[in-house]
Formats: structure tokens, C-alpha cells, sequence
């Protein structure tokens, strides 16, 4: 039988002199009709513009397919060379045969169409639908990625619908034509942890209905052991390993694989988590917060009375010296805006934050989570690393330098980049020089808020040692605010669990991964993909994060907690 | 900084621009030490209405003065103005929308709103109301110019401005407790530096465009000084008999001004975020 | 809605800044107001005669209750009494302004129907040829001064065509449709050709910004045509900015009038302020002014208003 899809030496360049300037060297891979093929690698390994040049949509971004063959099986069981046929035969195939979601729903939808007029015309284009029929079709598709109260959605403009829902109506627009191929660029990427498992069990869902084949591309290897085929790993433009998805992840061939599957953060349920911390009743914490309550206020209308958006609601910890912290959470949880108040960017509404005096005039330091944001472009590195120091009165001086120069190198960034700027840095240099620059110091505490999420794989697993290292040698407590469970794993002695603004749980770290307790931390450590739990069947659920407006004067009922074991807390959940 | 200036060249409108912009300065710097071909004021009586020649290469006007001279002085005139106008707006515009950004609420909306009522105004208007009040004149053209631009200087710094505070650079910055002094000026005003260099260019387009239309309207340079639109509305009423006289002033405004919107074209270009980070 | 609402606080605010501006302005002027307002009779008056007239104009109270004075008469349609025509301002306005409102509009008609399709096509060339073309000739065109254009278009129209337009008088609109566009049609090709040029640039930006957007590529991930792409998805957002702009632009127009009535001889409102600024009729001037300030942010506050209908972000508001 033939392949679907059948792609021998695919080379696609960019630029004006696109064989010079080649950014996929030669791919080959066959995709048989129902099967899933996961294309894994890091950024700039070329796994997009692959998949886009199934569709040829690579060529409105300036790509160019220079050398090799895309053979297409259409509907009517005829074959086409997607590499040479014209842009007319294209427009037939992009919908109708091949249908394609995106790794940014916020922006992947048109701002001034409703989502109904959106998903009609998909239908009109691919089906010929019209007016009241292809509402109804629109209907039908849009109960079918299961939105809750599709009918009066339809009305609704991209930007009323949070990122889960945009990527499901993205995924109706693309099933709208019912396609022999879907293709996922990154479907997840910018989506929160446990809307990204709703969607990759959607996913699953739908093609098991359907019987489409499906090209998934991810940098995250993890992700893809639930509903791959086959994989496919790519690095600098070349397929370096294919074979099924138990071959791969169980018996990897190729270094970069094996170097792949040991970068990516395993989580194992709290059996890796670090054992180089003992709490002592007799130490005193270095931070002290106490019912920690963060509003800002909003205004609805003229009229309408004010209420005010609850970001942080009653939060309490305590950090002891050299210790870990990790507050976990997902988008909207309040954990950063926590991050932020203990550092006075933002103002508190109520509550105390207790720092005891430290090593300087300013003990508590943060690592923010864009090295590309976080680092004035137009500054250099000398610059950039002399500013605390300045600010706190000192001079910039050869002393300074020689600082300077031994953090630098104890970050791992050679000592003569002190005349360089940021942007001749990648990502995870960048992110070596914000910690080496917060170290300039000499803080006790380091805020390290989702300090290692923007970083590739690899990079993020030489950052979290390197993080550790540090602890060590300058005796710093950490506080690790982070989405990812399987990072937090890694460098936490202790875990808060946030959620809708207050912490939910709380306590050592073993205990809350390996015994969760509230509910949100179960459905939060269910969702982390992991090759591991490969086998493991997910169900559908639609559950949504509750809005944080309140009314003005609304004061949430006090929180009452159980213990769960030694050093483990549990907020005690109302029942309805 | 070279290599800003290797991709300025090698931009093709930056390069046309940078040598209109370099000629235009020549002319006014001779203008200013009077080293043109004849007296731009001297009355040449049996030389009037003269057309060009290689004695008077731009022809003469109806009093015998010679067209290329006061063409020099005219672009002399002109540069003067809008170099002073557009350096004053950009100084107090520039100063203005800084700090309403980074004090925000309540100063934000007083200093906001007052450059929203001076935005309320037709900038030619609003240059003859300061005209009618103070009468024409030189440094007139140079105030009203410079009240016209300074709200829109105030505004093409206050968003930038607003949206680097919020960035994580800022936050930073404010964890080391640097003072506010360093932070305006090496956190916010070294990032504006590109949109501003924009902004002048094309302000200064728009200050010779102006200037040349107060003159045209006898608002402007009062003569005997020459200036360009004055030259250019004297003109009309001979266009028949001496087309020269009308066709050099206005091929000279027009080119004095292209060159400084291509120069700004260009830096746009080439300071653009986006193609910055394609280069990247 | 909060942005409208917000927008139709603001505009009596701005209004008030306007009007206090304008007052305080014409009160600067050297001299005191009783020979602005004579001219060289003035000389000619007793102490008292002075004292009298000052009581009656109320010049002799503190500026403030003058201000508010002149304020409650503003609101009553009371601009003063131009000395110049010895007539009320306002009515002299209201003679003038249909030449310039006609004159604006038609030059922003023109300015739209050949800068936006120019802007859209040579988006979708970009690059080509015929881009490099239009925006060659965008560039020349906003470099153009408006006189410098009508200069020229008066040249070429009288030495090639023997042919020079009617000037000093104007048929209105209501008397012969045909006659009144034909009179301003070149007025209005020579005030609204640098706004055409800038309109084509910016339509031309938007659409490139924007048809290397996201959703572009989703909708032709789902087979849509060029054609489609283009007018469907891309325009509606491109459009945006040029509302925007021709929104500001108008006052340009506005105030453009005042030169090109200038060259064309025409008896507007932009002549009038000309007239009024050169014979220092503060009266007329502060009238006029006023006027077409708040014509201009009228103006503005509508197309604030289309703007909202075009963009649903701000017409719904958020989550």
C-alpha cells in the first residue's frame, strides 16, 4: 500500500540565495494513512519548516524548497508533488487534504471575524457550504472539540476566549474539511500544563474518531510517547533518528536522542527529589510572609462599582537560609505576582513580609524568566553587571572587575565578555549572566521566577545544575516559582502548591509529589507528560480556572488546613 | 555604531538622503558666510528678469537679484529654522512625555491633556495664532514651529517610554534600588534613542515644509531676507514670463524636503526592531 | 465601551483647554484691546469715552469673569463682531465654511480611493517593480508641499492648456452640484495629493505588518485564495491605522485650506483666517480659530468612533 505521505530528500532554504542558506539538508520520512508521526527538536532543528512545507505554507515565509520530492495522496486516491505543483493545486490541498494548527492561538485567529464566521468558512471553502448550513456545521464541529456552550460561542471574537479555547476552535476550523492529515506545529507549547493534557487528549480522541494521520512537531519528547507512532528527531535540518515510538524512547540509536531524553526533566513522582536539606526547628527564616494579600483594582463601566481582580489571596510561607521553595502553579495563579510583592515591585494590600537583615543592603534578588527582556540591549555586560553595585553606593573600580570577572566565570561565561552586549548572547548565556549579575550582591535570598522556562531542554538542565552548584557555594535560599513539575522536582526542598491565588498545599517536597493531596495538585501532577507514563490514557475534561474578579469588600472565607504528615499541609476543600 | 552607519549607506534611500542633506548643509553654511556667486540683495537693474545663464544661473527676479544666491540664502534661512525649531520641540517634547510616563496617573493626564489642546489645533493654525500674537518674523517661525511639534515629540516618547517601564529591565533595576536618575536615563532614554532619531528626521522634513509655507503666505521670513516660499509666491504672477523663478524655488523645497523623508525612511529601516531581529 | 465613554468624557475637557488657550492667547497681544479693536479711531477717544467702552465690553473686570463672559456667549453663538466686516463672526463663518468643508472632503475622497488600493497593491508586490514604483512616487509626493503643487498645476494648466481655473468666486453645492465639484476639483487634487501619498505608505506598512500575522497563515492553511486573504482577513486590520490617520489628517485639510484658498484665490474659511490674521481682527481670528479646532476634534472623536466599530478588542473589551 502507499503512504499518504511520502517525503525523499526534502531541502528548503530562506533568503535570497536559498540553496546557500539551507535550514532543512535533506529529510526523508513515509507517513502511512491513521498513523502519527512525531517530528521532536529543539529550536532551530528545522522541525517547523519541515512540516510547512507539507503545505507549502513555508512559502509566504520566504522559504524556498529547493531539492526533493512531497508526495501527496489526495481524497481521489491521485498523487501530487506538493514540492512542484503550483500555488492553484495548493489551495485545493490546504484545508481540504491537509489541515494545520499553530503553536500561538492568541494570534492565530483574525481579531475582526467571530469565531463562527471564522469556522463557516472553512466549511464554505472546503465543503461549499452556505449561510445556515454552514452554521450548523460550525455548530456541530464546535460541541464536536467539546466547548461548552458552543451555540452562543459563535458570536464570541477571538479575544473573549482564553488560549485553551482558541486552540479548540482552531482544531474545529482545521477538522471543518474533514482532512486525511492534520499537521500540530507546537499545538501546546504556549498553553498552561494542564489545558495542554485537555488538548493532547482531545487530540487523541478525535483522531481515534476520524482516522486521520497527524503530524505532531514538539520540542518536548515527553509529550509526544502518548499519542506518537512513530518519531522522528531533528537536529540542525536533519531527521538524525526515525523508528517507532517504543524504539526510540526505549533504545535510542543516536547520541542527540539518548542526549535528548536525558536533558528532558523526568518526573518520577517525587523519588528524585534533592535530599541536601534538613528543616531544624531551631533555625529562624531568612523570609517570613504572612497572609499575603495582593488586589489590583479594576473598573467596570461608569457606573458599574469597582471590584477588584484578587492575585494573591491570604498567602503564607516561610523560607529558611539555604533552602529551596518551589511555588508551583499555572497561568493566573498568582505565583510570580507573589514573587513580585516580596520584592515591592508590586504593592501589597494586606499582610506582612518579614525579611531578616542579611549579607547586604538588599538580601532578596530575582532572576527573571526572559533573559532577553530582563537585560537592557543597549548596555553592556560591564555595564550590566556594575548597576547593583552602583546603586548601592560602591564605585566601578578595578575591585568591582575582578568580581565581575570571578562570577562570570563561576557561571561559566568566559571572563572577556565584559565589552559585549546582549544580543551577541543565546538564551541560556544570557540567563548564566542575570544570575551571575543578582550574585553581585551577595544576596541570601534568590527569586527565581520560571528562571529556567524559556530555555531549550538541554540549556534548562545545565541552568538547574548550575543552580544548585551555587546554593552550595554561596549558601543561598532559593525561591523557584515554576509551572513545570518535573523541573521543580529537581532543585525543590519544598513545594507550595498555588491556585486561584492562595496556596493549596504546602509542605516537603517528597511528600507533596509522591502523596498529593488536594485535588488541583492531583490533576496538576496527572497532566505532566512523561515517557514513563506513556501508557497511560488521559480523559477529556473541560474543567475552567474560576475567575479571580471579585466583587468590592468581597473577603474570601478563612482558609482552614488539615496536616497531612509531618512538615505537609493541606488546605481542606468546601464541599458544594 | 560603524556598523549602523555601513547599513545606513548601504540602504539606497539612506544614501540619496545623506547626499541631499550634505549638499543642502554646504549651500547653508556658504549662505551664512556669504560666499555665494552674487549679492542675494543687490538690485542688478539692467539685469532684470534675466533668464539662466552663466552669469545667473538660476536667472534673475523682476529687481535684477540674482535667483541662485537667494536660493542659498533662502536654504540657509530655512535649515536655521527648522534646525531650532525641531531641537527645541525635541528637547521639551522629549522631557515632557518622559516624565508623564514615569510618573503616570495623575501628572500623565494633566501633561497628556495639555498636549492633547495643543494637538487640538491644525499645526499651520496653531503656528498663525502664535504668529498673530507676536507678529511675523524669524524667530517667530522658530517658536510656533517648535509649540506645533513639541506634543507630538511628547507623544512619540510617552509609549515607548510606558511600555519600557514595564520591562523586566526596569523591575530589575528597581531590585538593586538603582536611583530614578539612572534608570531615566540609562534604562529608558538609551532605548529611545532609535525612535527619536527617527522622529527628528522627519520632523525636520515637516519644520522646512512648514516654514516654507509660512514664508509662501508672508507669515514667515519677512523680506529683503530671501526665503524659499516667498520666493516661490512672488513667483506667481510671473510664471508666464519666468518660469525659472517659479520652477528652482519649488524643485528646491521639494528636494530639501525628500531629502530628509528618505533619510528618515531609511533609519526607520534599519532601526526597526524587526529587522534587527531578523539580522539577529 | 469603556473607551468610548472615556473619549466622550474627555472631548468637552480638551474643548474647555482649546477655548482657554485661544482667549488667553488673543489677550497677549501688545496693546491694549480698545485700539485692537478700533484700529487708529482709537486715538481719537476721551478718557472717558474709553472708560465707557472698557465698562461696556467688560474689559475692566478681572480676566477670569471676562473669560467666562466671553465663554457664556460662546455657548449662546456669540463670537463678537469682526471689525473688519462689521458683522457677526459667526455668521461670517458660517458664509465661508461650506467652501472648505466641501474642499476637505473632497480632497480626502480622493486622497482614499487612490492611497488605499495603491497601498494594498503595491503590499502585495512587495518588493517587485511596481512596488518600488509606488512607493517612488509616494515618497515624491509627501515630500510635495500643497503651494508647490498648485503653483505648478496653475502653471501647467495656463501655459499648456490655456485654461485657468475660476478664481475669487465659488458656486455653491446647492446652486449647480456640477459647477461647485468642478471649480474645487483641482484645489482639492492639490490639498489632498501629499495625504494621498502618506495614505498609500501607511496602507502599504499595515498591510505588509499584517499579512505576515498569524491568522493570515491560518487562513490559508485552509485553502482561502489570495483575493480572499487579502480583502477578507488582511484589509479589515490593515485599515485600522489608516482611520487613524485620517482622522489626524483632516486637520491638516483644515488647516492646508488656509494656503490653498490662498493660491486659488478661494473665498473660504481658511482665506478668512488669513484676512482676519493679517488685519488683526482678534475677533475674527479667535472665531475662526475656535472653529476649526473644534471641527477638528469633532472629527477626531468620530473617527475614534469608527474606529471602535472596526475593532471589535475595543468595541467588547476583554475577558
Amino acid at each position: 500500500m502507499t503512504p499518504l505521505l511520502s517525503v525523499r530528500d526534502l531541502r528548503v532554504g530562506f533568503g535570497q540565495n536559498p540553496a546557500a542558506n539551507e535550514v532543512v539538508k535533506g529529510v526523508s520520512f513515509d507517513l502511512a494513512a491513521g498513523e502519527t508521526l512525531a517530528i521532536v527538536g529543539e529550536s532551530g532543528s528545522g522541525k517547523s519548516v519541515t512540516a510547512l512545507s507539507v503545505n507549502r505554507l513555508v512559502d509566504f515565509g520566504g522559504g524556498r524548497i529547493t531539492n526533493g520530492s512531497i508526495i501527496l495522496q489526495r481524497s481521489d486516491s491521485s498523487t501530487l508533488d506538493v514540492a512542484k505543483a503550483d500555488e492553484k493545486v495548493l489551495r485545493t490541498i490546504r484545508g481540504r487534504d491537509v489541515g494545520m494548527i499553530f503553536q500561538e492561538p492568541m494570534t492565530s485567529l483574525n481579531p475582526v471575524h467571530t469565531v463562527g464566521a471564522q469556522i463557516e468558512e472553512a466549511f464554505r471553502l472546503n465543503r461549499g457550504l452556505h449561510g445556515a448550513e454552514a452554521e450548523r456545521a460550525a455548530l456541530e464541529v464546535l460541541e464536536r472539540v467539546r466547548i461548552p456552550d458552543a451555540k452562543s460561542r459563535l458570536a464570541y471574537y477571538p479575544h473573549q476566549l482564553s488560549g485553551g479555547m482558541r486552540q479548540r476552535v482552531m482544531i474545529a476550523m482545521a477538522l471543518a474539511s474533514s482532512p486525511r492529515l492534520l499537521i500540530a506545529d507546537e499545538p501546546t507549547t504556549a498553553l498552561d500544563v494542564t489545558v495542554q493534557a485537555q488538548i493532547m487528549a482531545l487530540l487523541a480522541e478525535l483522531r481515534a474518531e476520524t482516522g486521520m494521520s497527524m503530524i505532531f512537531i514538539t520540542h518536548d519528547i515527553g509529550l509526544v510517547a502518548g499519542i506518537a507512532d512513530r518519531i522522528m528527531v531533528m537536529q540542525h535540518g536533519l531527521a538524525v533518528e526515525q523508528n517507532t515510538t517504543d524504539a526510540v524512547l526505549d533504545n535510542p540509536q543516536h547520541d542527540y536522542t539518548k542526549h535528548l531524553l536525558n536533558a528532558v526533566p523526568h518526573f518520577t513522582s517525587g523519588k528524585a527529589v534533592r535530599a541536601d536539606n534538613e528543616r531544624t526547628a531551631t533555625s529562624e527564616p531568612i523570609i517570613k510572609v504572612d497572609d499575603l494579600v495582593v488586589r489590583f483594582p479594576v473598573k467596570k463601566g461608569l457606573f458599574k462599582p469597582k471590584g477588584a481582580i484578587h492575585a494573591v489571596d491570604g498567602v503564607s510561607f516561610d523560607l529558611m537560609p539555604g533552602e529551596t521553595l518551589a511555588i508551583v502553579g499555572e497561568s493566573g495563579s498568582g505565583k510570580s505576582t507573589t514573587a513580585r510583592a516580596i520584592l515591592g515591585l508590586v504593592e501589597k494590600h494586606r499582610g506582612a513580609i518579614a525579611a531578616k537583615a542579611g549579607r547586604s543592603r538588599r538580601p532578596i534578588q530575582m532572576v527573571f524568566q526572559d533573559p532577553f527582556a530582563s537585560l537592557n540591549p543597549r548596555l553592556n555586560v560591564e555595564a550590566l553587571m556594575a548597576e547593583p553595585a552602583i546603586a548601592n553606593g560602591q564605585k566601578l573600580d578595578d575591585t568591582l572587575r575582578d568580581r565581575m570577572r570571578f562570577l562570570l566565570d563561576r557561571v561559566g561565561l568566559p571572563a572577556d565578555v565584559l565589552n559585549r552586549y546582549p544580543h551577541q548572547f543565546s538564551g541560556g548565556q544570557r540567563q548564566r549572566l542575570c544570575i551571575a549579575r543578582v550574585l553581585m550582591l551577595n544576596p541570601d535570598v534568590v527569586v527565581l521566577d520560571e528562571a529556567v522556562s524559556a530555555l531549550d531542554v538541554s540549556v534548562q538542565a545545565r541552568v538547574l545544575d548550575l543552580l544548585v552548584d551555587l546554593q552550595r557555594e554561596f549558601s543561598l535560599a532559593y525561591l523557584f516559582i515554576s509551572h513545570d513539575m518535573a523541573v521543580v522536582e529537581r532543585i525543590a526542598h519544598r513545594i507550595a502548591v498555588m491556585y486561584a491565588g492562595q496556596i493549596v498545599e504546602i509542605g516537603e517536597a517528597r511528600a507533596v509529589l509522591s502523596d498529593p493531596q488536594h485535588s488541583y495538585t492531583k490533576r496538576l501532577i496527572s497532566a505532566v507528560p512523561a515517557v514513563e507514563r506513556r501508557r497511560q490514557h488521559f480523559a477529556v475534561d473541560a474543567t475552567q480556572v474560576p475567575s479571580l474578579v471579585r466583587p468590592a469588600g468581597y473577603e474570601p472565607p478563612p482558609a482552614n488546613w488539615r496536616e497531612a504528615g509531618q512538615d505537609h499541609r493541606v488546605r481542606i476543600e468546601e464541599t458544594k | 555604531m560603524s556598523k549602523l552607519a555601513r547599513a545606513f549607506l548601504r540602504h539606497p534611500s539612506g544614501r540619496i538622503g545623506l547626499a541631499i542633506i550634505s549638499l543642502y548643509l554646504i549651500a547653508a553654511l556658504l549662505g551664512i558666510v556669504g560666499l555665494t556667486p552674487h549679492d542675494p540683495l543687490k538690485l542688478f537693474a539692467i539685469d532684470r528678469l534675466k533668464p539662466p545663464s552663466a552669469t545667473y544661473w538660476f536667472g534673475t527676479d523682476l529687481l535684477g537679484r540674482d535667483t541662485f544666491s537667494r536660493l542659498m540664502v533662502g536654504i540657509k534661512q530655512s535649515m536655521i529654522i527648522a534646525f531650532c525649531s525641531v531641537g527645541l520641540a525635541t528637547l521639551f517634547g522629549t522631557v515632557i512625555g518622559l516624565l508623564a510616563a514615569w510618573w503616570g496617573t495623575l501628572w500623565d493626564g494633566i501633561l497628556m491633556r495639555i498636549m492633547d489642546v495643543l494637538l487640538a489645533f491644525p499645526a499651520i493654525l496653531l503656528a498663525l495664532l502664535i504668529i498673530a500674537i507676536v507678529g511675523p518674523g524669524t524667530s517667530t517661525s522658530v517658536a510656533a514651529i517648535a509649540i506645533v511639534y513639541t506634543p507630538i515629540f511628547a507623544r512619540v516618547v510617552r509609549g515607548p517610554a510606558l511600555s519600557l517601564k514595564q520591562r523586566d529591565f526596569v523591575d530589575a533595576a528597581r531590585t538593586f534600588g538603582s536611583s530614578q536618575p539612572y534608570i531615566l536615563s540609562h534604562h529608558l532614554l538609551l532605548n529611545l534613542v532609535a525612535p527619536l532619531a527617527v522622529q527628528v528626521t522627519l520632523a525636520l522634513a515637516w519644520a522646512l515644509l512648514t516654514e516654507a509655507g509660512l514664508s509662501f503666505l508672508g507669515l514667515g521670513t519677512q523680506p529683503p531676507t530671501p526665503s524659499l516660499g516667498l520666493m516661490l509666491a512672488e513667483s506667481k504672477n510671473l510664471m508666464t514670463q519666468a518660469p525659472w523663478l517659479m520652477i528652482f524655488p519649488a524643485l528646491t523645497i521639494m528636494l530639501g524636503i525628500l531629502g530628509f523623508n528618505l533619510t528618515g525612511d531609511a533609519l526607520r529601516d534599519i532601526l526597526d526592531p524587526r529587522t534587527q531581529r531578523r539580522e539577529a | 465601551m469603556n473607551y468610548v465613554v472615556q473619549r466622550l468624557l474627555t472631548f468637552p475637557l480638551i474643548l474647555l483647554g482649546v477655548s482657554i488657550l485661544v482667549f488667553v492667547s488673543i489677550r497677549l497681544v501688545p496693546g491694549d484691546a480698545i485700539t485692537a479693536m478700533l484700529g487708529t479711531e482709537a486715538g481719537l477717544l476721551t478718557p472717558d469715552q474709553r472708560a465707557a467702552l472698557a465698562a461696556y465690553f467688560g474689559i475692566d473686570q478681572p480676566i477670569w469673569s471676562q473669560y467666562l463672559r466671553w465663554l457664556s456667549g460662546l455657548f449662546q453663538g456669540d463670537l463678537g463682531i469682526s471689525s473688519i466686516y462689521g458683522k457677526p463672526v459667526l455668521s461670517i463663518i458660517l458664509e465661508r465654511f461650506p467652501l472648505t468643508l466641501q474642499l476637505a472632503l473632497m480632497s480626502m475622497l480622493i486622497s482614499l480611493s487612490v492611497g488605499i488600493p495603491l497601498g494594498v497593491f503595491a503590499a502585495t508586490r512587495n518588493e517587485r517593480p511596481s512596488d518600488l514604483i509606488v512607493r517612488m512616487l509616494a515618497m515624491l509626493g509627501q515630500s510635495t508641499p500643497s503651494f508647490v503643487i498648485g503653483v505648478l498645476i496653475i502653471y501647467v494648466l495656463s501655459v499648456f492648456f490655456g485654461f485657468v481655473p475660476a478664481m475669487g468666486t465659488f458656486t455653491p453645492l446647492t446652486v449647480d452640484p456640477l459647477a461647485s465639484v468642478g471649480q474645487l476639483i483641482f484645489p482639492a487634487i492639490t490639498l489632498g495629493f501629499a495625504f494621498a501619498a502618506s495614505v498609500t505608505r501607511i496602507s502599504r506598512s499595515a498591510m505588509l505588518d499584517v499579512l505576515s500575522d498569524d491568522y493570515i497563515r491560518t487562513a490559508r492553511s485552509k485553502g482561502a485564495s489570495q483575493r480572499s486573504v487579502v480583502w477578507r482577513h488582511a484589509l479589515p486590520n490593515a485599515l485600522i491605522p489608516v482611520v487613524t490617520l485620517s482622522g489626524v489628517e483632516f486637520g491638516y485639510l483644515l488647516g492646508g485650506a488656509v494656503i490653498v484658498e490662498q493660491i486659488f484665490a478661494l473665498p473660504g474659511l481658511g482665506r478668512l483666517v488669513l484676512d482676519a490674521i493679517t488685519q488683526r481682527d482678534y475677533a475674527l481670528v479667535e472665531g475662526t480659530v475656535l472653529f476649526i479646532a473644534f471641527n477638528f476634534l469633532l472629527v477626531n472623536l468620530l473617527v475614534d468612533l469608527a474606529y471602535v466599530a472596526l475593532d471589535p478588542r475595543i468595541r467588547i473589551g476583554g475577558r
